[in-house]
């Protein structure tokens, strides 16, 4: 099992009745009204040093991730941040994971290609390059992209990045989307042929099958949990794995997951509670049809959701929910160390997870308890999770310099 | 009620096969529908009594050919699919009758080969901008419910009721891909470059406004009627922007006058 803190880099400090004032955290709140620049200075620094205490820690990886116009998770470009990160961490096996630059919202995406040869080259080899489609509002409403144009965007760009990367010769792209004369980009990633793709995905089997049909792995960024979904997720991503003739390798699957670890499961409500309700009622506070601008989904896709409304359900049942509903359907892991490892190695069995991705700071949370949670999880979870799947496979979605067999190999 | 065919035709090296409402008899004219969808309503049946009315599915809204959308990648595809289409079905020089989404393309027909359409009724088109008159996305719109104060003169009448009051799942569906393959031509501002080719149409033009009209405010109706020389603007009163569905007898009788 490799394990990765996640981050947002959320607005902290909303007001409590945002959610009645404000129709959407997304797209339309007003900065001026809800924000100060200098304070969004310091939620970006703590979201740097809660991301480098996580690495030193012992997290094997640090993830961010790109959205725009929101008070949910403001990383407009998630490289910024990863440059930052991959300077910090240079003498630490810690990966960078970018999950990363939005594939269909940049222009041209080759873009995307030399900043994450950039990161590799800055981190010594330590990328994981996160291919997001990107959500509905950031890529549809506030980038402007056509919904119905969206995936395929997406695919015409993963393929140039790939090809930028590992052309030996100058070419030219006539693609559909972008066009370019004499593509050669400068740097090139120190990982060969290229680091390790990860796509990260709300449970759409189109993305299952993009990700399996192209040998990456595929990241459930899940915040309903895994009880709800597990089953349809589950036997359906791996049975599209197997269609497209791959291997069970658990590492084919990342997951994120909340979790709030404290001294005891009381302790862990008095910590958390507010920060889960928070994250919940103000931070998915986005009108229900943005999720679905029409187009953004295929017409199967469209058919399928509309005449199966459970994901529509879950987000539209959100405000009704308390801490302990978040908790008892397990939205979110909070609890004493032993209570939160017993359920996240139930999830990593149940979904046969590899690369797990941990949500350690939860919407309002202050920095110290951060810091408290990071190193509660580290040092008393952590632990019992590693050994997981790792005598029977090898992540091969994870840089190899930091694959544990490449460093108790080097350190023997 | 006259008798509505279905009929198929091959366009576009035989790659898409929208479903052509045809009613009536009588001489031609086309109806290209808005961003909704085709309903076929009394408005399209009164027109039918005077006219063969052929009214196409705009692409990837017939049922079982949702893919054919991916076909066409923009506006210029678009038109000439139409002239295209209007050759299956015969139609050499044909009156075109347009509203909202469909409006804005029979006037590019129009301005990009005016021997194609003879005359040329837009109904609340969209197609331009202005600053100072926005024009609200209406795939943006939220709660979705809320859709029908942008559409309807009055949204507690009987009309709101019969078009938005009992969603079901399949005419969702419908709706939102409909919403979804006209979309692709005019995300996220309606204006592409209309203003640029308007002066090139040379049909007889009609320019019909709900003078209530919420989504595409009847501002608009003087924008094209002062762009189209010749034209004559008609606003009606008490009406929003599905006014042809709200007056059915007074617009389809404009239309045929129009039309004579």
């Amino acid at each position: 099992m490799y394990i990765s803190t996640f981050h947002l880099m959320p607005h902290r400090e909303l007001p409590d009745d945002f959610e009645k004032r404000y129709p959407s955290v997304w797209v339309t709140p007003p900065f001026h009204e809800l924000a100060d620049a200098r304070r969004v200075g310091q939620y970006y620094n703590w979201t740097l040093d809660e991301l480098i205490y996580a690495a030193k820690a012992g997290s094997d990886g640090i993830c961010t991730n790109e959205h725009h116009q929101n008070a949910y998770g403001f990383m407009p470009n998630p490289n910024v941040m990863g440059s930052v990160l991959a300077r910090a961490t240079q003498d630490l096996n810690c990966a960078i994971v970018q999950m990363g630059a939005s594939l269909p919202g940049t222009q041209p995406p080759i873009r995307i290609a030399e900043e994450y040869a950039m990161l590799d080259s800055i981190s010594g080899g330590r990328l994981v390059a996160g291919m997001p489609l990107g959500t509905p509002m950031d890529i549809n409403i506030c980038y402007g992209v056509t919904p119905i144009e969206q995936r395929e965007r997406f695919r015409e760009a993963h393929d140039l990045i790939l090809k930028a990367w590992t052309s030996k010769e100058v070419f030219a792209w006539n693609g559909k989307y972008f066009q370019l004369p004499m593509v050669n980009i400068w740097p090139r990633p120190i990982q060969q042929p290229h680091p390790p793709i990860w796509i990260p995905g709300s449970g759409s089997t189109s993305t299952f099958d993009y990700a399996a049909s192209h040998d990456h792995c595929y990241c459930f960024l899940s915040y309903f949990g895994y009880k709800s979904v597990s089953r349809p997720v589950r036997d359906k991503y791996w049975e599209v794995c197997q269609q497209n003739g791959r291997d069970l390798n658990p590492y084919r699957m990342g997951f994120l997951q909340l979790v709030g670890v404290s001294e005891t499961d009381a302790q862990a409500e008095k910590d958390y509670a507010k920060h889960v309700e928070y994250f919940y009622h103000k931070g998915l506070h986005v009108p229900l049809e943005w999720f679905g601008v029409p187009g953004h989904q295929d017409y199967r896709s469209l058919a399928n959701a509309m005449r199966n409304p459970a994901a529509a359900q879950n987000i539209s049942s959100l405000k009704e929910k308390r801490y302990k509903d978040f908790l008892d359907d397990g939205y979110v892991m909070c609890g004493s160390p032993a209570t939160v490892r017993d359920q996240l190695k139930e999830l990593c069995r149940t979904m046969r997870v590899g690369n797990l991705m941990v949500l350690l700071h939860i919407g309002s949370m202050p920095h110290e308890l951060t810091l408290k949670n990071i190193d509660l999880f580290f040092k008393e979870v952590a632990p019992a999770l590693r050994p997981m799947w790792e005598d029977e496979w090898e992540n091969r979605w994870w840089p190899a310099g930091l694959r544990r067999e490449t460093l108790q190999g080097a350190a023997a | 009620m006259s008798t509505i065919t279905d009929r198929r035709a091959s366009v576009w090296q035989d790659k898409i096969h929208p479903n052509v409402k045809v009613a009536g008899s009588g001489s031609p004219v086309v109806f290209l529908h808005g961003a909704g969808g085709l309903r076929w309503d009394t408005f399209l049946d009164l027109l039918a009594t005077r006219h063969t009315v052929y009214a196409p599915e705009h692409p990837g809204l017939t049922e079982g050919e949702e893919d054919a959308i991916s076909h066409l990648d923009n506006l210029w595809d678009l038109v000439l699919y139409y002239y295209e289409l209007f050759d299956a079905l015969g139609l050499k020089s044909v009156p075109v009758i347009g509203h909202s989404f469909g409006g804005m393309m029979a006037a590019e027909l129009a301005a990009s080969n005016p021997e194609r359409v003879s005359k040329l009724v837009l109904m609340c088109p969209i197609g331009l901008w202005r600053d100072d008159a926005p024009i609200p996305n209406w795939m943006l719109i939220t709660p979705a419910s809320d859709m029908v104060k942008y559409l309807v003169y009055d949204p507690a009448g009987p009309l709101a009721q019969q078009m938005f009051g009992a969603p079901d799942p399949e005419m969702q569906i419908r709706l939102i891909w409909s919403m979804a393959c006209t979309g692709k031509f005019v995300w996220p501002i309606p204006d592409k470059g209309l203003k640029k080719r308007i002066h090139r149409i040379q049909a007889p033009t009609m320019v019909l406004w709900g003078k209530q009209d919420k989504l595409v405010p009847v501002r608009y109706a003087e924008e094209f009627g002062r762009r189209i020389s010749g034209s004559k603007v008609e606003l009606i009163d008490q009406a929003g922007h599905v006014f042809a569905t709200e007056h059915p007898e007074r617009v389809a009788g404009m239309i045929e006058d129009f039309l004579r």
